[in-house]
């Protein structure tokens, strides 16, 4: 058993309206120092085996197929232990 | 002859497949409807993919869509020429399958955005846009929260290039589209898609203010018969 944590963000480049919103609203409830903020999607996979060499690829393919579209996201994958 | 027989497909949450084949049948076509679970065209001569909100836009817009078993044979059949047609979230389907570049992200303003819009039809040489004048602009509505088109820097240039921008927004950009792009073509001008509903402008009494929508249905049922 294991947990594969899928982040997915949007690109650099990409407009983030919702995170902007996110970063106009922080000063008004007294947050300062903040620059910028960026919203993204992360997925917790539970594996029924052990988070290896071949899992983690079907990880990987499952990011570029369902949960990122990398024509507008990125997506890092980590184990978490 | 018999009627040309345009397929309009319904998955979960869809909302305009009735005013979809409701268009079609008044430009004198058949309308076929094509069920999302099932593998099977019917033999249809064009898709429509109509608006509303797949799968509840899990996910991203169109992002399950685009794994439902009637898109395992409308993909390549779309790639082979078949005439297809996206609206709204046909349009974010579309793109998240592939068969258009670029994709279609939350407006820039975040709020939905429900307007009669002013559209210029850019190319007039597509399957479903052949009936109108390049340059002429029309009036369509549009209801959408994730419209805005977004493309690298690359695939914008090459669409702008090789004439696929089939229609820009006129008098304000509802959703920040890049370009003022409202729609987009194929390279072979077979798909298109577009973020305004066509399907809701084709008659007098509900089409106020115009029924600019029609040329779509017209153009494809002018192309189908000719072919």
């Amino acid at each position: 058993m294991a947990r594969v944590i899928v982040d997915v963000m949007l690109k650099p480049e990409i407009l983030d309206p919702q995170g902007q919103a996110i970063a106009r609203a922080l000063p008004r409830l007294g947050f300062s120092g903040v620059s910028d903020v960026r919203q993204g999607k992360r997925f917790e996979v539970e594996l029924d085996g052990p988070a290896d060499e071949a899992a983690l690829s079907d990880v990987r393919k499952m990011a570029e197929t369902l949960l990122a579209n990398t024509v507008i996201e990125d997506f890092t994958i980590h184990v978490e232990s | 002859m018999s009627a040309a027989r345009v397929g309009v497909v319904t998955f979960p949450g869809t909302l305009d497949d009735q005013d979809a084949a409701r268009a079609v049948r008044l430009a004198g076509a058949e309308a076929v409807p094509l069920w999302h679970a099932e593998r099977d065209l019917k033999g249809v001569d064009a898709v429509f993919l109509p608006g509303g909100f797949s799968y509840g836009d899990y996910l991203r817009c169109g992002a399950i869509s685009r794994f439902a078993p009637l898109m395992e044979e409308l993909v390549p059949a779309a790639r082979d020429g078949l005439p297809v047609l996206g609206t709204c979230n046909g349009f974010q389907i579309l793109c998240e399958a592939h068969l258009l570049p670029g994709a279609l992200t939350r407006n820039q303003g975040l709020h939905y955005v429900c307007r009669d819009q002013r559209v210029q039809v850019v190319n007039a040489d597509t399957a479903w846009t052949a009936e109108y004048e390049t340059g002429q602009e029309i009036v369509l509505p549009v209801k959408h929260g994730e419209g805005r088109y977004v493309a690298d820097a690359r695939t914008l240039e090459a669409l702008e290039s090789e004439g696929r921008v089939v229609f820009r927004y006129l008098g304000g950009n509802p959703n920040g589209s890049l370009n003022d792009i409202a729609g987009i073509t194929s390279e072979a001008g077979n798909v298109v898609g577009l973020m305004p509903h066509p399907e809701h402008a084709v008659e007098e009494l509900t089409g106020a203010p115009s029924v600019d929508g029609r040329g779509f249905f017209t153009s494809i049922l002018k192309k189908l018969v000719n072919a």
